[in-house]
């Protein structure tokens, strides 16, 4: 045997014998993990991709209770709220973060949370309280989906941007929206639940025609309509986009702020705040959970001061807690939504399914 | 000089297909089933554990209603119009990208199997590139192609996006790789004075390479179309990116189905669709196949590149690289000047931003960076299990078979096996990841949250590469050879030790270096894997680009050109392993 096929056949039984011992003891050690039960110093947060938080914050959780936090992404809101109730009773954690408005029905129906009230919840207004009386689960932070505008395009034109869902349909903002496929995204069905909201379950047909004859486009997700279509963001710009209104949230316009540099005197980006449609955004203890003690620790911690200031910068969301301070990044360059519209729980339940397709039958076809 | 040594390989060709005499024959029958089945046993147990098992769960999910079952819904949802039309166009969008794919790569596949020039490695290198790009990502950079104010649109008006043809482009973009690496593989390694004898024998040159090469290459050939197939036929994200909500394939909809409604029975019965006409396409494929296979002669191909010579091989060669330019290398470049086009004029900013966790804003708790060595980990475990899992099962399916009537329907077993094992490639990746949480959920296999869950869903999609690409070299090895070894004493496992292993070790890096390629990029299962903040590139890209702002779009971009320059160096790499002086070894 030549020396250049000993080395090849030795790395090669070197590195299969590697990732089989490293397979077995990482087995074990999960397993050992595992079986510890409600003893165990671990607990395992089971979100959606867009949670964050920052490191120091859960450090200081851990330091406050002992409990280190594991951290599942799993998927899109809706995706990994499905996979929860998939695998009810032999939950992947302990906690679920990542439930609102829209899907707050399924998750209830299924039984998948342990009611808990969170200690410190009365800093938490009435309002954005999902179940209230039962505290099946907590709110966390609550988000605005609105029609964002290019700055840029309008004051070149000296054209006034849109500010409400009427405007839309107007001649003068003809061709210039995109929106997301309400099939496929959660903006894109927060913005059609907006619309119903605002002319009523049988008024939003018709306002969505209007949309259509003033050419609205639709992509399949945020990211599409975002950061390919949109003419105000950064991706955009790089990619030629020619919409100067899009479907987003009220908090992108300070979120392209904080990721440009250097830092503009003025954000790129506007929001039209009569489009808004607020959703909230709620956690649960996950029943079967194998550290409940942990997890509703870090559900009272979900909603402590200290998380609640660190939403808005890591998940560009509104912290619930009425003791929670803004940044300054969002006082400065955010905008208020005063009076968002909104929808409860139960309605979207009924009506979510039939109005999605009698959406894409009026819009897309 | 030639591996097969001529005075074994100049017999007549009319017997020397794999049905020759061979070495377990006659007093080692029973051995030679034992042997089979012993090579087969970790990949049996590997696709019943890690592919049927999860996926039938799921798909009994839900046709089950309580402790019955539902088979009604498959007949309801099957007739659906809707369903029909998604059926339809999947299919003859599949097809026609295969078709496309061939027709445009082919020639790719001759001029870097026969042809020598100068960058020749790095082109090797760049067209299997787009291969393992996130298809986030070549969306993005081929949208800057096809779209609006793309390459073509500021050359001659053309904008292809939202129009199917934005979709067979980018599947010819991603696949053209697979083409050339299976069949340039094989290409390389034929030896060419056959072609020249038959010219010598007063054939033409279109005739001689009809007759001789083109039979030669047909396995491999279609093994390739095979794969594209199956890759298009489960496309997802180019669909969704370049066509627009107007178009859905099944994967599309199985994705819907399962992750979004949750409706467990509509998106089983869209499987059980999709599982029928991969098996349909699977069938064809091993039907047409297996009357072609023959032993041939492979030789070294170091011995068989040459020079351009003539006019019409420099404006082929030439041909070649305008496309790959134009199709595959121009997307590429877009993403990299993106990477560099920082806001105060081009620079190292984005790069710099990847290195530390806070400039992420707490999109990760790791620095981005970190996604790099993550990758290349499971990609490592990924390639080691395939090849493990690969290599043993295309051993035992290339063992001669024996011409008894039992033996026949082991071989339909066998065969069936072969079938089998090429099913992952067409199955939806939604499925899979979905079977897994539902099945892995209990000791001793409780991996749902293990990091080697990743690997094992990654080397599921490497291993049909490493047995297709395998196959037909380990085939095409004269039996006689093997029964030389026989007659000299060698045992079985020397006798392949000795003249299988040599000869298939070229192949065997290329597997590796498809497998490698295939985890790093593998962006289907894994991500409907829950896992622990420890992303690989392909999802650190996916997640960058879900949040606004200028540094995070720069940073997406910066990070797939790691990506592509990780996979570029990698397969480089590879390349480089066949030593140049193995002729001499042999």
């Amino acid at each position: 045997m030549s020396t250049t096929k000993k080395i090849a056949v030795t790395a090669l039984a070197a590195v299969l014998g590697a990732s089989t011992l490293a397979a077995c003891a990482g087995g074990s050690g999960d397993g050992s993990t595992g079986a510890d039960g409600s003893g165990s110093r671990t607990v395992t947060l089971v979100s959606h991709d867009s949670f964050n938080a920052s490191p120091d914050v859960l450090e200081e959780f851990t330091e406050e209770t002992g409990y280190t936090v594991k951290v599942l992404k799993s998927g899109d809101a809706v995706e990994a709220l499905n996979k929860e109730i998939l695998t009810k009773g032999s939950p992947q954690g302990d906690v679920f973060f990542g439930v609102d408005n829209t899907t707050l029905s399924r998750a209830l129906g299924n039984d998948l949370f342990i009611p808990y009230e969170a200690a410190g919840l009365e800093r938490v207004p009435e309002a954005v309280r999902l179940d209230p009386g039962k505290h099946r689960v907590t709110p966390v932070d609550s988000g605005d989906i609105c029609v964002n505008y290019d700055r840029t395009y309008f004051d070149d034109r000296g054209l006034a941007p849109p500010q409400t869902l009427d405007d839309l349909a107007e001649p003068a903002y003809r061709d210039l929206l995109v929106v997301e496929n309400p099939e496929r995204s959660s903006p894109g069905l927060g913005f059609l639940l907006g619309t119903a909201a605002a002319y009523g379950d049988d008024g939003w047909q018709d306002y969505w025609k209007k949309l259509r004859a003033n050419g609205v486009k639709v992509v399949d997700s945020w990211e599409i309509a975002y950061n390919q279509e949109f003419s105000g963001s950064a991706g955009g710009r790089a990619a030629k986009g020619d919409r100067p209104l899009v479907v987003s949230y009220a908090s992108s316009p300070p979120v392209e702020v904080l990721y440009a540099e250097p830092r503009p005197k003025t954000a790129p980006t506007g929001v039209s705040t009569g489009t808004c449609f607020r959703q909230v955004e709620a956690a649960g203890l996950l029943a079967g959970a194998g550290n409940e003690a942990g997890g509703k620790a870090l559900l009272d911690f979900l909603i402590s001061k200290r998380f609640q200031e660190d939403v808005p910068l890591t998940m560009f969301v509104n912290p619930v807690a009425e003791d929670a301070e803004l940044p300054p990044l969002f006082t400065e360059f955010g905008e208020v939504i005063a009076e968002p519209r909104t929808m409860a729980p139960e309605k979207i339940a009924e009506n979510r399914d039939q109005w999605i397709q009698s959406w894409s039958s009026l819009v897309l076809r | 000089m030639v591996l097969a040594r001529p005075e074994v390989a100049e017999a007549p060709a009319g017997d020397a297909g794999p049905r020759g005499r061979n070495p377990w024959r006659g007093k080692a029958s029973p051995r030679g089933a034992a042997v089979r089945a012993a090579l087969l046993a970790l990949p049996v147990a590997f696709f019943t554990l890690f592919f049927a098992y999860p996926v039938l769960s799921i798909v009994g999910r839900g046709l089950r209603v309580g402790d019955s079952w539902h088979l009604g819904r498959i007949a309801e949802v099957a007739g659906r119009s809707d369903i029909l039309g998604v059926l339809w166009f999947t299919l003859w969008q599949a097809l026609a990208s295969t078709l496309l794919t061939l027709l445009i790569a082919l020639p790719g596949a001759y001029v870097l199997a026969r042809l020598d020039f100068p960058g020749k490695q790095l082109l090797r290198a760049v067209v299997t590139v787009p291969f393992v790009l996130p298809t986030v990502v070549a969306g993005t950079a081929f949208l800057a192609l096809l779209g609006r104010g793309g390459l073509l649109d500021a050359l001659w008006g053309v904008r292809l996006d939202t129009t199917v043809w934005a979709i067979l482009l980018a599947h010819v973009f991603f696949n053209y790789a697979v083409v050339v690496r299976t069949v340039g593989g094989l290409w390389a390694q034929l030896d060419p004075r056959q072609e020249e004898a038959a010219r010598v024998l007063g054939a033409g040159r279109l005739t001689a390479w009809r007759r001789v090469t083109l039979p030669a290459l047909a396995p491999a050939v279609a093994a390739a179309a095979l794969m594209v197939f199956l890759f298009t036929f489960t496309s997802f994200g180019v669909v969704q990116i370049l066509g627009g909500p107007a178009y859905s394939t099944l994967e599309v909809e199985i994705y819907r189905q399962t992750a979004q409604v949750l409706d467990l029975s509509t998106a089983a019965v869209l499987t059980l669709v999709q599982f029928a006409a991969v098996g349909a396409i699977l069938a064809v494929h091993a039907r047409t196949v297996r009357r072609r296979e023959t032993a041939l002669r492979l030789v070294d191909p170091s011995h068989t590149a040459h020079r351009p010579r003539g006019a019409a091989q420099r404006a082929l060669l030439g041909s070649v690289l305008a496309t790959v330019g134009l199709l595959i290398a121009a997307p590429l470049a877009v993403l990299v000047q993106r990477s560099f086009d920082g806001p105060g004029g081009y620079g190292l900013v984005y790069y710099r931003a990847l290195q530390s966790a806070e400039a992420s804003g707490g999109t990760f708790l790791v620095p981005p960076l970190q996604a790099v060595w993550n990758s290349l980990q499971y990609a490592l475990a990924a390639t080691a299990i395939a090849l493990l899992v690969g290599s043993l099962a295309a051993a035992a399916l290339a063992l001669p078979r024996t011409a008894s009537g039992k033996a026949s329907a082991a071989g339909r077993v066998v065969r069936g096996f072969d079938a089998l094992l090429m099913l992952p490639l067409g199955v939806s990746a939604v499925t899979v990841g979905f079977g897994f949480l539902i099945t892995l959920d209990e000791p001793p296999l409780d991996l749902r949250t293990s990091w080697i869950l990743v690997p094992l869903a990654q080397a599921l999609v490497g291993v049909p590469f490493v047995v297709r690409t395998m196959l037909p070299v380990l085939r095409a090895v004269d039996a006689r050879l093997r029964e030389a070894a026989a007659v000299l004493g060698a045992s079985p496992l020397r006798a392949w030790r000795e003249v299988d292993l040599p000869l298939v070790r070229r192949a065997l890096l290329v597997a590796a270096g498809f497998a490698f390629a295939v985890s790093l990029g593998e962006f289907g299962a894994t991500v409907f894997i829950a896992r622990p903040d420890n992303p690989t590139l392909p999802v650190a890209v996916a997640r960058l680009l879900g949040r606004p702002g200028e540094l995070n779009y720069g940073q997406a971009m910066a990070l797939s050109t790691i990506l592509m320059l990780v996979c570029a160096a990698a397969l480089l790499l590879l390349d480089r392993l066949r030593p140049d002086r193995s002729a001499g070894e042999f």
